[in-house]
């Protein structure tokens, strides 16, 4: 009985879009037409709005066109009998009320600033629960995940579940899932939120359980995130509203879960969702749609009991998610990665500084290994009292017939993310500055060290099957065995820097593609070299190497260089053929080594973005961790949006932080002495940026003869234009300067 | 009257109402006939058999030394056929000829339908006329950029959008061209499918101009010219597409500028839409460019105030036949009935006056019309009655609404003339009409994710097992409405969603089916939930027989929305003409064969008498254009036909078994195409 359906919610419709208007009306009675109005940190205005119609909202008088827009999608109502078709009314009363939504959610921010809490985690002392829409930095950082499928979807929640108990029983299962939760809306007074704090559940970006906000209207949101994950990886223009709203159909894994009655105005929202390829499934008796089409199945699914809503909902989305089972008392998987483990809830702890954390991967002989065998040597946490420190040793060794020494770092930078993925464990650190932070729940529920060895054994079958046969873990907690390990593993350590460190591009003749974000943006293909890591700063050549050997058919492909066609700029024959068959035809070609001249494309992930300063005759670089104006004029956020989606800019090239200091960085627009970095370029990038890479820029401007080079960088307590940053640079005589024109 | 009653009582033979019809109205109004000794088109069809030889489309009389005349024996011809004209036709030959001047009359009257709208466009663009306004500006910039005319221009280096006058102006003269140009092939073949147009291309069959293909069949189908079927019927290709391609599509499309595409809308149908205390308008034959302008007229203030004025609470205004569904469409004026009920409208009493133009008029209406008040009014130069009480009131697109409103007016003024005998019949039924090829997609997702691929991924789902297209007349030798009824009931049933146009859309309206709550009567469960879930009808009205082109263009957009193959012989769809009498319905079955659908006519069929030319259209066509005729008149059986046709193109595309549901994971994404 879709006819039902239809009726209440373009009568919901009707009210929120009214709602708004009124709303609107009055604010223009006491506040300025001119009035800013923002969400925080985006580049995206109110994202909905401007992703599907293009109008740019700025202020409240800005809101009067698309606030009208929403109107004129206001269907006639349904009549009760010979009705007139009413499946696309039904939706465009749900997008009218999806924009109201937004709208509404601008003029809260406008009347309460602070009534949301923008950052990562709530402040739950202070009762700021509530987290508001993500700004881009959590957008970039997060659609990561979405874009390696580390997080292969979301579920926006709605209402409250009967009991706090239901509630934190179905977040979980998502949690398990690798899902994230998107909360909105009350039901009868209270929302999944105050009963997952109730229960005792951890919240925030960080466990992927999102408060959005208390109200239907925060919902918007989600779509919101959603939307911009379409332009900023999917490359779409704003107000390119069909292929905007079909990429969300078939790349975000996204639907509704309705806990509680039903108003028109949750029915609205619902509908409004359909819009997108996101089904709704509810707890109550409302009534169904079943046929196909605009969502990918199912569109909206009643009556679904509370311990089978989890299920079906990956299924009626059409998703497949694996639930990896490990054999330990705790919870396990990517959305506890995330999870802090407070002062209030700590139990012991190994590391930090307060005793010796080592880890280290090895090779072994097949002979001298046995797989499965998890050894803790020393105390464990049940010998701990509450506020006990260990030290700790990792040692995992590893054999099999395709293992290589190569894979040894690799294998070990998973110790950080697999323990972290323990629900009431944390990980910090990696190598021999690890911390390790166990709770008092894991403890309650039984932890143990030993559980540690058993992650680690299950996981690396489970991800690196393919290259090894057996993994032995053992973990010390005596000092003086772990720190003869410690002292072993820093002599490794130390061979293995330097091995990376020293190859070079020429010294081999095989780069990797990497097209893992191809599932977002399509057109863009990544190649790395061993001087050019991957530009999201997750994989570098070795990684690629690594990864194309354990899935020979998996995202990281070889490329055979093939003829060198320029050194200078980095470009090689068989790397165009590569990229001009992986791009589906976008781009035919581009140089690893310059920004000027045909850049390397971005899919939108990228750590950093370089762009040329012209005046300055050099370039600067921004992380997206910086809010703040840069030189170029543009805020991260900005140049991402124009950067994304595999679209080649000259003048702007997306890069990892670590290839600032690469020597092949940017090589091409820097001195014409081939061997020059291109680093002596670089006038300007934040300063938490330049302090984070201190140690190699000093090194590096060590290596060209630039000691001081870290000082001649200016950034944002220099200035934030190209010309207030111009009298740093020739007080400090930076080499930019005196080289030849940078564009040419 | 009392006289008129003891005649009819005397009269040797008449339609048994029962029989004649599965119409309650319509079966009233024929005892009401034949009570009142008025003769209609049912008796007739008692009174008089039709030709046993031309029937089987074997009479040839186009020379003076005929008419030959080669029925084919009941047993049919073992061995050789050496039936023969005088000159030697043989009755391939005959038939084929015979069917070409049949596809000739059919495209030549679909499209001198267009060219009068072509004309009114051209006068309407450049502003000759007062009363047609360009009303639908976003089909017109759609049409146009669909047949080449530049909607945007270039202003000192920066693009902006052409002038609307400028593009209507342009695209009148380009459309008007497509009649009698003397160079290339017809512009609007090239929306079809690629793969199709390559096919037309390969045989050789793209028409040249519209009224080239029709003349070249009159000259080719003279005495003694050509004398292969084969080569004749290639040359039925050209003429039918210069109909569903060009004549009737140009019709469409620029009937929906001038006057508004439709859009879904509540109406009734049958004759119980008449109303005792209005003055009643009926409104019949083809082209929209009178009747638009009488909606107008009769709906002015001047004209009811004229008509409360004369005693009429108002003017009520219906349709038959064509105009019906043409006003049907784009305003909601109720049809009054199918083309067997033209006369029955008058022998109500309660009809002021039938306004007609152009095709499937009856002659007969004039004598009935002289037992009422009714004045019967031609308006067509070209469609005028021999009979004297019939009025001719010339219409010129120049002075439209003056036209019209003399029209409106002469029938208030007859209203105070009306008999006391009067019997409106009560039967009607609520419709819901108004679907077009740019509505449909609305309503498959609305204005952001409107799409037909929600139609196809519902049959690819196999909710719905394929679409068929049921159009055309009535035939009073068959029963009124039940091949139509029948035929979409039983496809409906088997989950087919059924496009209708012309009488059929009528037929179906007066049994309900027109209407939402018909889903969970008549349909299949698959079938039935998505009509629930979209909120339609299982049977969408796409308007009147040149609107045959909708269903063209429909199914073109099916094609391109994807996963149903790449041309329309991939589709799992079938059209069918249940009832079909008129030359047109050769025509269009023709040029839906020629694209590629598999085209069922019931009640008769003019090549019985030929065999092997028969085959050429019933199975060689298959082959050349991948859609074939057939028939079938008992209409379970038709349908059934349709239906295992449909079942063969499910196979053929891989989605005949159940889908699986597929979850995607990671891998599988990456894999996606573009956007």
């Amino acid at each position: 009985m879709s006819k039902l359906i239809a009726f209440a919610a373009i009568q919901g419709g009707y009210k929120v879009v009214s709602q708004a208007e009124g709303e609107l009306d009055k604010m223009l009675k006491s506040y300025d037409a001119s009035t800013k109005v923002e969400f925080p940190n985006t580049g995206y205005f109110l994202p909905v709005i401007y992703s599907l119609t293009g109008m740019k909202v700025e202020t409240l008088e800005d809101m009067k066109a698309p606030l009208e827009f929403a109107r004129k999608l206001l269907p006639p109502h349904v009549k009760g009998k010979h009705h007139l078709p009413f499946l696309g009314p039904l939706l465009d009363a749900g997008m009218a009320a999806i924009l109201a939504y937004e709208l509404k959610e601008g003029m809260r921010l406008v009347k309460e600033p602070d009534f949301y809490y923008p950052e990562e985690d709530p402040d739950i002392e202070n009762g700021k629960i509530w987290l508001g829409p993500a700004d881009d930095i959590v957008l970039r950082k997060r659609g990561v995940e979405f874009v390696d499928g580390s997080a292969p979807g979301f579920a926006a929640i709605v209402g409250a579940a009967p009991s706090p108990e239901i509630a934190k029983q179905i977040v979980e299962d998502y949690q398990r899932r690798n899902l994230y939760i998107f909360c909105a809306a009350q039901h009868r007074g209270t929302s999944v939120i105050d009963q997952l704090l109730e229960a005792g559940v951890q919240i925030g970006w960080n466990t992927r359980i999102v408060p959005f906000g208390p109200d239907i209207s925060s919902a918007v949101f989600a779509l919101g995130f959603a939307n911009r994950a379409a332009m900023a990886f999917g490359g779409l223009q704003p107000g390119d509203y069909k292929r905007i709203l079909k990429y969300n159909k078939d790349r975000i894994f996204a639907f509704v879960n309705a806990l509680g009655d039903i108003g028109t105005e949750w029915g609205v929202a619902a509908a409004g969702c359909v819009n997108w390829g996101f089904p709704t499934l509810a707890d109550t008796d409302i009534p169904e749609i079943l046929p196909t089409g605009i969502c990918t199945y199912e569109h909206v699914v009643a009556n679904v009991p509370h311990d089978e809503i989890v299920q079906r909902s990956v299924e009626v989305r059409g998703l497949k998610v694996t639930v990896s089972d490990i054999d330990i008392p705790c919870a396990f998987g990517p959305a506890y990665e995330g999870e802090r483990v407070r002062g209030k809830d700590l139990y012991g702890q190994m590391g930090g500084g307060k005793t010796q954390c080592t880890e280290l991967v090895k090779m072994a002989d097949m002979k001298e290994i046995e797989d499965g065998k998890v050894e803790v040597v020393g105390s464990d946490v049940g010998d701990m009292k509450e506020g006990d420190t260990l030290p700790l040793g990792i040692y995992v060794q590893i054999a099999g017939r395709e293992f290589q020494p190569d894979f040894e770092p690799i294998l070990e930078r998973q110790i950080h993310h697999l323990i972290n993925y323990i629900q009431g464990v944390m990980h910090i650190g990696q190598r021999d500055i690890s911390w390790i932070r166990v709770s008092k729940a894991a403890v309650e529920k039984g932890f143990t060290l030993k559980d540690i060895g058993v992650v680690l054994h299950a996981k690396m079958h489970q991800d690196f099957g393919k290259v090894l046969d057996k993994v032995q873990v053992t973990l010390y907690t005596g000092k003086k065995d772990v720190d003869k390990l410690t002292e072993r593993a820093r002599d490794e350590y130390k061979q293995r820097d330097e091995r990376v460190e020293n190859m070079r591009d020429e010294d081999v003749d095989t780069y990797y593609s990497c097209t893992l974000c191809q599932s977002f943006a399509p057109n863009h293909v990544c190649s790395v070299s061993p001087e050019r890591t991957g530009l999201c700063g997750a994989y570098n050549w070795m990684d690629c190497k690594a990864s194309f050997e354990i899935n020979p058919t998996g995202p990281n492909q070889p490329i055979k260089k093939g003829e060198t066609i320029d050194p200078r700029l980095g470009q090689w024959k068989g790397v165009n053929e590569f990229v001009k068959q992986a791009s589906r035809g976008a781009v035919d070609s581009y140089n690893f080594y310059s920004i000027v001249h045909d850049p390397m494309t971005t899919c939108g992930c990228c750590e950093c973005i370089a762009a040329v300063l012209p005046t300055c005759n050099g370039v600067m670089t921004v992380g997206r961790e910086y809010t703040g104006d840069t030189p170029c004029g543009m805020k991260f956020t900005t140049l991402a949006g124009v950067m994304g989606g595999g679209a080649k800019s000259p003048g702007f090239v997306g890069h990892s932080k670590f290839n600032v200091t690469q020597r092949k960085f940017i090589r091409g627009d820097g001195p014409p002495d081939m061997e020059t970095g291109g680093i002596l370029r670089l006038v300007w990038m934040p300063k938490g940026l330049k302090e984070e890479l201190k140690e190699r820029i000093d090194a590096r401007g060590e290596e060209l003869g630039y000691p001081n080079l870290y000082e001649m960088i200016a950034d944002e307590t220099v200035g934030t234009s190209e010309e207030e940053i111009m009298d740093y640079l020739k007080e400090k005589g930076h080499p930019a300067l005196d080289m030849e024109s940078i564009v040419g | 009257m009392a006289e008129e009653k003891d005649k009819s009582a005397k009269a040797p033979k008449v339609a048994d109402p029962v029989n004649a019809t599965t119409d309650m109205a319509t079966r009233e109004m024929i005892i009401r006939s034949q009570k009142m000794g008025i003769e209609t088109i049912f008796d007739r069809a008692e009174t008089m058999k039709p030709c046993n030889i031309g029937l089987q489309g074997t009479c040839c009389k186009n020379c003076a030394m005929g008419p030959c005349r080669l029925p084919l024996p009941k047993g049919g011809i073992e061995g050789e056929d050496t039936r023969k004209g005088l000159c030697g036709a043989t009755a391939n030959t005959i038939a084929a000829r015979n069917f070409l001047r049949m596809i000739a009359a059919g495209a030549a009257a679909h499209s001198d339908h267009g060219r009068t709208v072509a004309e009114v466009f051209l006068a309407a663009a450049r502003k000759e006329t007062e009363d047609y306004k360009i009303k639908d500006t976003v089909k017109l910039l759609n049409v146009a950029e669909a047949m080449g005319v530049a909607t945007k221009v270039e202003v000192d280096g920066e693009t902006k959008d052409r002038d609307l006058d400028e593009v209507a102006l342009e695209l009148a003269e380009l459309a008007l061209g497509e009649w009698g140009k003397m160079e290339g092939t017809l512009i609007n073949l090239k929306r079809a499918p690629q793969p199709l147009y390559e096919r037309w291309e390969k045989l050789g069959v793209l028409p040249r101009n519209i009224d080239r293909e029709i003349v070249d069949i009159m000259h080719r189908t003279h005495m003694g010219v050509d004398q292969d079927y084969k080569n004749l019927m290639l040359q039925g290709t050209r003429a039918a597409l210069a109909d569903g391609w060009g004549g009737s599509m140009i019709a469409t499309d620029l009937q929906d500028i001038l006057f508004g595409s439709p859009s879904p809308l509540q109406s009734e149908a049958n004759l119980g839409i008449m109303k005792e205390d209005h003055v009643n308008i009926i409104v019949h034959g083809h082209e929209p460019v009178l009747s638009e302008m009488i909606v107008a007229a009769s709906q002015s203030k001047e004209m009811l105030d004229y008509a409360k004025e004369k005693g009429a609470k108002g003017i009520q205004l219906g349709g038959i036949c064509c105009t019906a569904n043409e006003i049907l469409q784009r305003h909601g004026i109720p049809p009054a009935g199918t083309f067997l009920q033209q006369e029955l409208a008058i022998i109500t009493g309660a009809c002021e006056a039938m306004v007609v133009d152009v095709q499937c008029v009856f002659q007969n209406l004039a004598n009935v019309a002289k037992c009422f008040h009714t004045k019967l009014i031609t308006t067509h130069p070209m469609a005028k009655m021999e009979q004297d009480n019939v009025l001719h009131i010339q219409f010129d697109e120049h002075y439209a609404m003056e036209d019209a409103k003399r029209i409106v007016k002469m029938a208030i003024d007859n209203f105070s003339n009306r008999g006391a005998d009067v019997m409106i019949p009560r039967q009607k039924a609520t419709q819901i009409a108004g679907f077009g090829v740019e509505s449909i997609q609305y309503h498959l997702g609305g204005t952001f994710r409107g799409d037909y691929y929600t139609l196809n991924d519902n049959i690819i789902n196999g909710r719905i097992r394929g679409i068929a297209g049921v159009v055309g007349c009535n035939n009073a030798r068959t029963r009124h409405n039940e091949g139509h009824i029948e035929i979409v009931k039983e496809l409906i049933k088997n989950d087919v969603i059924v496009l209708t146009t012309g009488c059929n859309g009528i037929a179906c309206a007066m049994e309900g089916l027109l209407t939402p709550e018909a889903a969970g009567v008549y349909c299949g469960p698959g079938l039935a939930e998505v009509c629930e879930t979209v909120g339609i009808p299982p049977v969408l009205h796409l308007g009147s027989c040149v609107d045959n082109s909708r269903i063209l263009l429909a199914a073109t957009e099916v094609v391109k929305a994807g996963g149903l193959g790449s041309d329309l012989k991939d589709l799992p769809a079938a059209g069918s003409a249940p009832e079909w009498m008129s030359e047109k319905a050769i025509s269009i079955g023709q040029y839906f064969v020629a694209s590629g659908v598999y085209t069922v006519f019931g009640a008769t069929f003019p090549t019985t008498g030929a065999p092997v030319f028969e085959k050429h259209l019933f199975e060689d066509m298959a082959k050349m254009y991948g859609g074939r005729w057939d028939y079938e008149p008992d209409p379970i059986l038709h349908a059934r036909k349709m239906i295992a046709h449909i079942d063969a193109k499910r196979k053929e595309l891989g989605i005949d078994k159940a889908r699986e549901r597929v979850l995607m994971d990671m891998t599988d994404r990456q894999k996606l195409d573009a956007v």
